[in-house]
Parts: C-alpha cells; sequence; structure tokens
C-alpha cells in the first residue's frame, strides 16, 4: 500500500511510470552463463563497500612514525604510517582484518569473473558486430581493473607490495625514450620517491573505481540498448529476445546472487588467511623476501619476465632493456590484440553481419581452438611465475622448472588448439550439425553416426 | 650404473655396523667412543685426522673438517643431514643417525681436531623477539621467505623450511653457514642477536595469526589457487544454481 502511493507520488511529480514499466517488462534471454558478467558487478560492489570502510583507517603516507599498536613483533619498529595503518587495520580496528580479507578475495575474484565472462562472451561470439564497442568497453575495464589491482596492493607498503612496486618502477624505466620521465612522473622521482603511495591512493579509490563506474554503467546500458545475445533454439530468432521479464524473474535472480556472491567471498575472507602483511615487514628497498609473487592477474608479466631469456638489444642508439620485452611489448601485444579481435575476425572470415544468436563453441573449431591456445598461452606464463614455489614445493631444480615452462609456453598452446579444434570438429559431426565456419574454413565431411552418407542435405547453411 | 654396486655395498657395510652392536667403549671414555665413531661413520669421507678424503680419481669425497668445529659437527649430526649417502646430494633433514650421546662424542671430537666455532650459547626466552624480526628480514628472508617457508636456489639447492629446526640448530647453523648459507660470525652477529634472530624463528613456527587458515604461507600463489579453485567454482555453482531456476509466476495484477 506504501509502495503504491510513493510509486504514484514520484510518478506525479517526474513522470517515471512509463519508463520503470518498460525497464521491469524488459525481457531476458535464459542462461545461466549470461550472468557470470554480473558475479563481476556484484563483487565491484563488494569491493566498493569494504573499501569505503577500509579508507576510514588506512592513513596513506609515507610519514615515518614508530609503531605501538598491538602486534609484538613489530613493536617499536619504524615504518611509514601507510604500513602502521595497515597493522592497526589488521589487529586494532573492530572488523578490520575481516574487510581487508574480504575486499582482497574480492579483488581476485573480481578479476578471475571478468575474465570468466570475457571468456564466455569470446567462445560465443558475444563480440560481433553491433556488439563490437561493448567488447572494447569490457577489455578496458578489465585493464582498468589490473590496474586498480595492482595500486591497491601496493598500497599498504609492506615489504611483498614494496617488492611489487619496484619491478614496476623498473618496468616503467624499460620503456625506451620515454622510460626515465614516465617513472619520474609517477613516483616523483628515484625509487621509491616521497609521493608513490599518497598517488596510488587516489588513483586506487577515485580515479580508477570512477572510470570503472561510468564504463560499467555504459557497458550495461549498452546491453539494454542493444538487446541481449541469445542462444539459437525453438522460437528464438535474430530479432527477437526469449526469455523472462526483468521484474519479477530476473529482478529476484540478481538480487539473490548478489546475496550469493556477499556469502562467497564472505566465506573466503573469513576463512582463508589472504596477504598477512605482519608477516612481511615493513618495506626496506634493501631488502627482499624468497617467494615474492604479485597477486594472480599480474602473474602472468611476472611469469613471463621469469622465463624470458637474458636478451637486450640497442636500436637507434637506444638500449632496449630486457624487462621492455615481456611486461610491455608483451602486455602491448596482448590488450592491443584483445581490443582488435572482433574487428580481425571481420575481416578474416570476411562476416560483417549483425549478430544476436550466439554460437555454439563447437560450430567455430578455428575461433574455440584459437581461444584455447591463447589460454594454455597464458596459464604457463601464470605457472612460470611460481616457478621457485613450485620447484621448493616439488623439489625440482628451479632452472630445469624454467626450462620446462620456456618448451611449454610454444608447445602447448599448438597442441591445445589442434586437440580443441579436432573436438569440435567431432562434437558436430556427432550432433549432425554443420559448423558454421564460412565456407574457407569448413572442412566437415557429413557422415552419420554408422558411417553412411547422410541424405541430401538442405542448401548450404544461411550465411549468418 | 657403476654407483649401484657401490651404494649397495655402503648400505651392506650400514646393516652390518646395526646388526653387529659395536662393543662397548672401554670404561665409556666419552673422547674414545668420539673417535671411535668418527673413525667409523665420518673417517672415510673426511679422513682420518679430519682433512678430508679424496676418491682414486682424485676428486673430494668429503671436505675437511679438523676446523669445523662444535657449531657444524653439532648441526650436521643433529638434524640428520650427516652421515650421507651419496656426498654429491645437497644434505636433507632427516632422522639423526646418532643418539644424543654419541652426537655428544662425535661434537666433542671433531671439536678437539682442530679450531672451530663452539657451539652458541642461546637463551631464547631473554631475547628480543623484536630486534630478531628485523635481523631476520634483513638476513635470513632473502633465501628462507619472509614466513620461514623455505625458498628456492638455483641449479636444485634451496634453502631449507625453518619450523623443524629446534633453537640450537638454528643458532649453530648461523655460526657455520652449511651448504650455500653465509657464515655470520662474531662481527656480523653478537651472541645476544644470534639468540634473537632464533627467537623470531621460533616464532615464525606459530605466528600470531589472525585471518584463518594460512594456506601455506607461500603468498600470492596459493591464494591465487584457493582463488580460481575455490573462489570461482562456488562463484560459478552460485550462478547456475539460480540461472537454472524456474522463473517465478506472476501474479494477475501485480507490474
Amino acid at each position: 500500500m506504501l509502495t503504491r502511493r510513493l510509486a504514484r507520488f514520484v510518478d506525479e511529480r517526474l513522470g517515471t511510470a512509463g519508463f520503470a514499466r518498460t525497464a521491469l517488462n524488459k525481457v531476458f534471454p535464459d542462461h545461466w552463463s549470461f550472468m557470470i558478467g554480473e558475479l563481476a558487478l556484484y563483487c565491484f560492489v563488494i569491493l566498493l563497500l569494504t573499501g569505503t570502510y577500509l579508507t576510514f583507517f588506512f592513513d596513506p603516507s609515507q610519514n615515518e612514525v614508530v609503531y605501538q599498536g598491538s602486534y609484538a613483533p613489530l613493536q617499536g619498529v619504524e615504518m611509514t604510517a601507510a604500513y602502521a595503518s595497515a597493522l592497526d587495520l589488521s589487529f586494532d580496528v573492530r572488523a578490520g582484518l575481516v574487510m581487508r580479507q574480504i575486499h582482497h578475495w574480492a579483488a581476485l575474484l573480481f578479476l578471475a569473473a571478468i575474465v570468466v565472462h570475457l571468456a564466455r562472451v569470446f567462445f560465443t561470439g558475444g563480440f560481433r558486430r553491433p556488439r563490437e564497442l561493448n567488447w572494447v568497453i569490457g577489455v578496458t575495464l578489465l585493464v582498468l581493473a589490473i590496474f586498480n589491482g595492482f595500486a591497491g596492493y601496493s598500497l599498504l607498503d609492506d615489504q611483498l607490495s614494496g617488492t611489487g612496486l619496484r619491478i614496476a618502477y623498473s618496468i616503467t624505466l624499460s620503456i625506451p625514450l620515454a622510460g626515465t620521465w614516465l617513472a619520474s612522473l609517477l613516483f616523483g622521482g628515484e625509487f621509491p620517491g616521497p609521493d608513490i603511495i599518497s598517488r596510488l591512493y587516489v588513483i586506487h579509490i577515485l580515479l580508477i573505481p570512477a572510470a570503472i563506474v561510468v564504463l560499467l554503467t555504459a557497458h550495461l546500458a549498452i546491453v539494454v540498448r542493444q538487446k541481449h545475445t541469445q542462444f539459437d533454439g525453438p522460437g528464438r530468432e535474430e530479432d527477437n529476445v526469449v526469455g523472462e521479464r526483468l521484474w519479477p524473474t530476473y529482478a529476484l535472480k540478481a538480487v539473490g546472487l548478489f546475496f550469493l556472491t556477499g556469502s562467497v567471498l564472505s566465506f573466503l575472507g573469513g576463512v582463508f588467511q589472504i596477504n598477512p602483511v605482519w608477516i612481511y615487514g615493513p618495506f626496506d628497498p634493501a631488502e627482499v623476501s624468497a617467494a615474492s609473487q604479485p597477486d594472480w592477474y599480474m602473474g602472468w608479466l611476472d611469469g613471463a619476465a621469469r622465463i624470458m631469456p637474458n636478451w637486450e638489444i640497442r636500436a637507434f642508439g637506444f638500449e632496449v632493456p630486457n624487462p621492455f620485452f615481456p611486461a610491455v611489448l608483451l602486455a602491448g601485444v596482448t590488450f592491443g590484440l584483445l581490443y582488435a579481435w572482433p574487428f580481425l575476425e571481420a575481416r578474416v572470415t570476411g562476416d560483417d553481419a549483425p549478430h544476436h544468436i550466439l554460437d555454439r563453441p563447437r560450430q567455430r573449431p578455428v575461433r574455440t581452438a584459437l581461444g584455447v591456445a591463447t589460454l594454455g598461452f597464458y596459464g604457463v606464463c601464470f605457472l612460470a611465475g611460481a616457478a621457485d614455489v613450485i620447484s621448493v614445493t616439488f623439489g625440482l631444480s628451479v632452472n630445469a622448472v624454467l626450462w620446462s615452462f620456456r618448451i611449454l609456453l610454444f608447445a602447448l598452446p599448438p597442441l591445445a588448439s589442434w586437440a580443441t579444434y579436432k573436438l569440435c570438429q567431432e562434437l558436430c559431426r556427432r550432433d549432425g550439425v554443420p559448423t558454421r565456419e564460412p565456407v574457407k574454413f569448413r572442412q566437415i565431411l557429413p557422415r552419420l553416426r554408422h558411417g553412411a552418407a547422410p541424405p541430401p542435405a538442405a542448401p548450404a547453411t544461411p550465411a549468418d | 650404473m657403476r654407483v649401484a654396486p657401490a651404494v649397495a655395498l655402503v648400505a651392506l657395510a650400514g646393516a652390518a655396523v646395526v646388526l653387529v652392536p659395536p662393543p662397548a667403549a672401554a670404561g665409556g671414555d666419552p673422547e674414545a667412543e668420539g673417535e671411535r665413531l668418527y673413525l667409523e661413520g665420518c673417517s672415510s669421507c673426511h679422513g682420518e685426522d679430519g682433512g678430508g678424503a679424496e676418491d682414486d680419481a682424485g676428486n673430494l669425497r668429503g671436505p675437511p673438517v679438523a676446523d669445523s668445529g662444535e657449531a657444524a659437527a653439532f648441526y650436521y649430526l643433529s638434524t640428520g643431514r650427516m652421515p650421507l649417502a651419496n656426498s654429491e646430494e645437497q644434505p636433507r633433514r632427516k632422522d639423526p643417525a646418532y643418539d644424543e650421546e654419541q652426537i655428544a662424542a662425535l661434537v666433542a671430537y671433531v671439536a678437539s681436531l682442530g679450531d672451530g666455532p663452539t657451539l652458541p650459547e642461546v637463551d631464547v626466552a631473554a631475547a628480543d623477539l623484536v630486534r630478531g624480526g628485523e635481523l631476520f628480514r634483513e638476513n635470513c628472508q632473502a633465501c628462507h621467505s619472509a614466513s620461514g617457508s623455505g625458498g628456492a636456489l638455483s641449479y636444485g639447492r634451496a634453502a631449507p623450511p625453518l619450523a623443524p629446526a629446534r633453537p640450537d640448530e638454528t643458532a649453530a647453523a648461523i655460526r657455520v653457514g652449511p651448504g650455500q648459507m653465509p657464515v655470520f660470525g662474531e662481527e656480523a652477529l653478537s651472541a645476544a642477536e644470534v639468540a634473537d634472530v632464533v627467537r623470531y624463528v621460533e616464532y615464525l613456527d606459530a605466528p600470531a595469526d589472525p585471518g584463518g587458515l594460512p594456506i601455506g604461507r607461500l603468498g600470492p600463489i596459493p591464494e591465487g589457487f584457493v582463488g580460481w579453485f575455490l573462489g570461482v567454482p562456488l562463484l560459478l555453482g552460485a550462478t547456475y544454481w539460480i540461472g537454472t531456476r524456474s522463473p517465478v509466476r506472476r501474479r494477475k495484477g501485480s507490474l
């Protein structure tokens, strides 16, 4: 009764009823995998909520203080105010540690959800015209999320995060021509620089989150505007959407998924210790610990830097330092290809038509094989970042492990893509459906399960 | 393959030693007992006078130990790193081959051979935990990692995890510098500072550790694995569960 009166009150003044009716009646197609992107959104909401709590107590300052908090093994030690306040958050602020841990787990899973969502869109061809723009926005969101994660764990000024910053500084330095200028600009001078924590703080809590909110809004608005893609099925056409309405089905599902995401993150934050900065100690540029690794979403870059041979070149009188190749060039190529993929694929296949019906991955063997190869490549890179942990855990030589990863890096992707390609073809044969590859890629000979040739098929599959 | 018979022979010899109880040392004199044990178990590689020994091809079988002192003898014997079946391998921690009395006798005998570091006395209870932590992060974590869980060195060598080490073993290792570990003499770490480090190493066995399961104390790698192999399946499971529920039926007359 109250809601009804409230709705009428708002409508009489703002005329919102029409918009609300349209929005609530909006139909979304049914497939559970279409909700993976929502996971990322809900992780982001949890990040904002826990992050806001953390800002109440965190002090992003590099001023030296003497720690007097309740963690006995560091009492009386000189450290930055940033690290001291991170310790206070962990030991002396009510619920501070669980908030920190939920925040950190949410960051790891935010990135993971983005990657799974991206893989879903990639393997089903959801990026094709007219959705290239939203793909570009999505990749930008991934890049921003990676940078923000890095900025976040660099803030605490413990030994591990300082080691990460030192590597980031060296990577920035390795950019030919501009490197030294960029590094000084970012760090406010030579490493460690007096300003880096306070700058990263503004970047971490304001600039990048604001950019993420804006792009996320655009990302969702474009989905609403263009309508969501759907899988092929009875009654599903290029020009309709078969599914359930936003109200009540999807609104309730969304709320349910938000709370489930919150529970999973709280479970992880409450049960699994993450980033115990009190063990790492305050950052000292002269110190480093064994097994210093970045979080997983930077781990592939760390791994690439580890398995890169020690090559350096001089070009046009300029030294191109070694970290440039694995850390700058590889990252540039990675995200460059990601951005360009929808346009590259349209160019290569000659298929520039709009698509609202998704592919099944098996029906696009070449794309699926390339995607699997790419995942394999970055998976090997990530594992190579753990080379020392792997060698200690399994009693192997770290040199042998690194060489194995060098070989695996080039051997695994072709093997994986060949197997995937064959698997896709076999699955299509079993299903008796043609692959929807454009003609120049189509190699499937139709065959029934007992080996006979099928009856003459309808004219070639209509171009999609 | 020529190694195999040699190893078998050594094993047989070892078995013979174990099976035939050695005659009790005359009068239980510890020094005589130490010499007897040394000649029996150590001299084949380290030489009868502690000067090291070479094999027929002129390769060093074992380094000289005359100046190793109490500290080294105690460290290697107490952690079971010596005796070693294959001198090519990096010695690893195992159950000690001798009992405490035999170790004491051997330590005394090796100390009498030359001029080496004595066994450091550590009073862990009186040591300074905070100073120990600072010294540990300056000197130890680069190889043993900040949590003391060990780390990789090049070509198959490794800095061992510190949790199994007893306080006297840790102190002896600091003074001795076994394997690739640097020697920390009196000029580098005073006796009190050694005790401080030992106290922090003991503390790392069970640190004041809020926040839940420590998942290996190996930093972001296990965290990433928990994220991908526990967190992601849980989230996707939740999505699948919600995403495949039958739709809520609309009541007539509602929006």
